[in-house]
């Protein structure tokens, strides 16, 4: 029997066709993942499995039986739970609650509290939560508590098939090691998996099976065991590898940037680099190593305890923000949602925004100007904005935001760019295009500082790369002599040594 | 009056603890009236004179019961300014049916039929025309308000029928207005602590598309929630109407004010998704308290509305800051 199978299944929003006809299915036991660039339609096809839309054309089957699902319920009725990428819950309720609300109530819809915190408690207990106390408000646990929590209510309604989208993009190392460990146990205990994630090492670790979507349409499904990661990034974007870091020959002139003796205990410790025009100088490091710190103290977010910084041959103070724009330093933080982008206005306004006096006529704001710069940033970085410089920023692709933010930064002439965690959350093709932007931008003389966890993207776009662990600088390479081994053993370097 | 165990209060272990984080804002109030009884009745006897306990817990019982159906729209993300309004045309509604010769069974009802009526029409307008509660509210509170006065040309309403003063009689000893408030505060806290209607009012609150996805469905949520709180102003209506022995054909002024405040006060989050109806009664309770021991210690009676300023910010502030401890 299989648990849940799709067959020719098609969805078109307005004429716009969002997925060609698929077909999918999923074995008890079994991780089956799900791949492709955003925009690939495993969005629409995870919406039409859990019931959210009807599929225009197609069939889906529950146990070989064909089914209609007319909402996320009926579609929970029959067994399939999709944990979405945002997490449903009731922050104001308790875990109990929350575990236990899509249950049926007894007659006249009375609700039995101790029952449920029992059926809570065993439930989480079940997934290895057992320290959680379901009595207590959801707004008191991290997101990956809060994530076991959704779990335990998919299991709580019966769930057999369970669908994951991308569960641990908002996750740290060591709870994604704890999510992978349950759905290894939910896998065990016969559970049927579609697990949709863009980090392909997890892929690898965790899937059975891996079915392949670009543009709309299907590629392929083939046995996990023997793909390595080229070979789904191959057939994700239709392109080699070798193709998605296109790193060109590096114009690198004079020193631009150096740093020495920087300090701000116990997060940065006595870091020196220099960073020279036209080079990307990538800083590795595991998350906490400071990366972040060091960042905001270059531009000028913190200030540092002890250390100089040098611009250009002589020695500058950063005492705001403000001051390091002025001197040429600009900094696209890691969360651009929070800290790049308003997100409720348009291209335009975002992109003049660090830099509104270049755009100032007189006494007012000339929304010509303004205009002209946004369609300015739309062509130079090659933003996909079908309004033009009016589309409102928040409804662009995650890429294409990303490149506002870059764009906003630029138009205040910086001579040092800081990009921290650049590619975070953008999908494959995106990230190919922001890479090519990197080597554009240095062609012309820029510097860049580019903060990475992905190890892939340091060694593939760096000159040079630097290593921190700890505070500390713990090593720095050559690209020639930049190997994958290398490079980590120098992110844990001192991870032996203290504690 | 003691508070009942609320949404999340358990048996578990640890429950005192548990209990007081989440019923903080109760205790206060609670704390704060007993504190000014024992201060005010210190100064003045008289304070606690039969007439004057009266006065506390009977005068306020129909912003009270008012506050039983403003409580549950607003732990569901919504708000209604409009409710003062209502329940002046409304008790305009019982007092000309009254003194027009009807029965006084229908005299009584018809203000509950008509509140639940208009309200669930409102309730609709926000829920399927996607129209922002406050917006609507405010285009209701000028249609009734302004109805109102041109209806009746702003005459009182007096000559009333002996027996129609629902809110002047007493029951097992007890006022009527006191008793009502009373009983449907404790059931309707009761009904939303342990029943599956009042579980979605906390859930479509909490989040709204969380609720979605597990088949509650947020539109009827609201207008459900709607009607109930136009029921409870048809009673706050009647409890109004026959108090005096005229009835005043304006709306009373500022009156979904102190509703919603009393709210804010009693704890209901205007975030949504957190409150108890208990608490808000409790505050309305605490205005009586305040402006009763205001006269009792000679303050003048303009200093009311700048206390229970001051009173609202507090709350706010310490739920503000509760959310973000804890988010």
């Amino acid at each position: 029997m299989i648990p849940l199978r799709v067959t020719e299944v098609s969805k078109s929003y307005g004429g716009v066709r969002a997925l060609r006809p698929v077909s999918f299915d999923v074995r008890a036991g079994e991780v089956h993942a799900l791949l492709g660039e955003n925009g690939a339609g495993k969005s629409t096809l995870i919406r039409i499995m859990s019931g959210l839309v009807a599929p225009d054309t197609g069939q889906i089957e529950v146990d070989g039986a064909a089914r209609v699902f007319r909402s996320p319920r009926d579609a929970a009725r029959a067994g399939i739970v999709t944990i979405h990428q945002e997490l449903l819950l009731f922050p104001d309720l308790s875990i109990a609650e929350n575990i236990c609300m899509a249950d049926d109530p007894a007659a006249l819809g009375w609700v039995d509290r101790a029952a449920q915190l029992s059926k809570a408690r065993a439930l989480l207990a079940d997934l290895d939560s057992g320290d959680v106390d379901p009595a207590q408000p959801l707004r008191t646990l991290s997101v990956a508590q809060r994530q076991r929590v959704e779990i335990a209510r998919a299991l709580g309604r019966q769930a057999r098939v369970l669908i994951m989208d991308e569960p641990t993009a908002s996750l740290a190392d060591a709870d994604v090691a704890r999510l992978i460990a349950i759905v290894r146990r939910l896998r065990e205990r016969g559970v049927a998996i579609v697990y949709v994630s863009h980090k392909l090492s997890e892929v690898r670790s965790l899937a059975d099976r891996v079915t392949i979507l670009r543009d709309g349409g299907f590629v392929a499904t083939r046995p996990a065991e023997g793909m390595t990661e080229a070979d789904m990034i191959g057939l994700m974007v239709g392109r080699s590898i070798s193709e998605l870091y296109p790193k060109g020959e590096p114009k690198i002139g004079a020193e631009m940037l150096r740093v020495e003796g920087l300090t701000l205990a116990p997060r940065v410790q006595d870091v020196s680099f220099s960073l020279r025009s036209g080079e990307i100088l990538g800083l590795a490091g595991l998350v906490g190593a400071g990366r972040t710190e060091l960042a905001r103290l270059i531009f000028g977010l913190d200030r540092p305890g002890a250390g100089r910084i040098i611009l250009n041959g002589t020695e500058i103070r950063v005492a705001s923000p403000q001051a390091a724009v002025a001197q040429g330093i600009a900094y696209v933080p890691e969360d651009r949602g929070l800290q790049g982008l308003v997100r409720s206005m348009p291209v335009a306004a975002n992109v003049t925004m660090a830099s509104l006096s270049k755009v100032v006529r007189g006494l007012f704001l000339s929304s010509r100007a303004e205009e002209a710069a946004g369609q300015d940033a739309i062509q130079q970085l090659g933003i996909r904005a079908p309004r033009g410089p009016a589309h409102i920023a928040g409804k662009l692709s995650g890429g294409n935001q990303q490149k506002v933010v870059v764009a906003k930064w630029l138009r205040s002439m910086p001579k040092v760019l800081i990009l921290d965690e650049p590619t975070r959350g953008v999908d494959v093709g995106a990230k190919a295009e922001i890479h090519a932007l990197m080597g554009d931008l240095t062609r012309q003389g820029l510097a860049i500082l580019m903060i990475s966890s992905e190890l892939p993207e340091v060694l593939g776009m760096s000159d040079r790369v630097l290593v921190m662990a700890r505070g500390r600088v713990t090593g720095l390479f050559e690209r020639a002599e930049a190997t994958p081994e290398r490079v980590a053993a120098a992110m844990v370097a001192e991870m032996q040594g203290a504690s | 009056m003691v508070a009942a165990p609320s949404h999340r209060a358990t048996q578990d272990t640890g429950w005192p603890h548990r209990w007081l984080s989440g019923h903080g804002q109760v205790l206060v109030v609670l704390g704060a009236i007993v504190a000014l009884f024992v201060v005010v009745s210190f100064v003045n006897q008289r304070f606690l004179s039969p007439a004057n306990l009266t006065t506390i817990f009977s005068g306020n019982a129909y912003i009270a019961v008012a506050a039983i159906g403003m409580t549950m729209v607003i732990i569901t993300g919504h708000i209604d300014v409009s409710v003062g309004a209502l329940i002046g045309v409304l008790a305009t509604i019982a007092g000309t049916l009254a003194v027009a010769g009807w029965p006084l069974w229908m005299v009584w009802l018809a203000p509950l039929v008509v509140g639940v009526l208009v309200n669930t029409l409102a309730g609709a307008l926000v829920a399927y025309a996607g129209i922002p509660s406050i917006v609507l509210t405010l285009g209701f509170l000028s249609i009734l308000k302004g109805g109102l006065i041109v209806v009746t040309g702003g005459d009182w309403i007096s000559d009333l029928p002996r027996g129609f003063f629902l809110a002047q009689m007493k029951l097992f000893g007890l006022p009527v207005p006191m008793l009502t408030a009373l009983v449907l505060t404790l059931a309707v806290a009761w009904w939303m602590a342990h029943f599956r209607f009042g579980r979605a009012i906390y859930a479509v609150g909490s989040n709204p598309e969380a609720a979605r996805a597990i088949g509650i469905s947020v539109e009827r949520t609201v207008v459900g929630v709607f009607a109930l709180h136009g029921l409870f102003a048809g009673i706050a209506a009647v409890l109004f109407a026959t108090q005096l022995t005229i009835i005043q054909s304006t709306v009373p002024p500022n009156l979904e004010l102190m509703i919603i405040t009393a709210c804010v006060i009693g704890g209901v989050s205007i975030l949504g998704g957190v409150g108890t109806v208990i608490g808000a009664a409790l505050a309305t309770i605490l205005f009586a308290t305040i402006t009763s021991a205001m006269i009792f210690t000679n303050v003048s009676a303009y200093w009311l509305r700048a206390v229970i300023g001051g009173l609202i910010l507090i709350t706010v502030l310490a739920d503000v800051a509760r959310r973000r401890r804890q988010a």
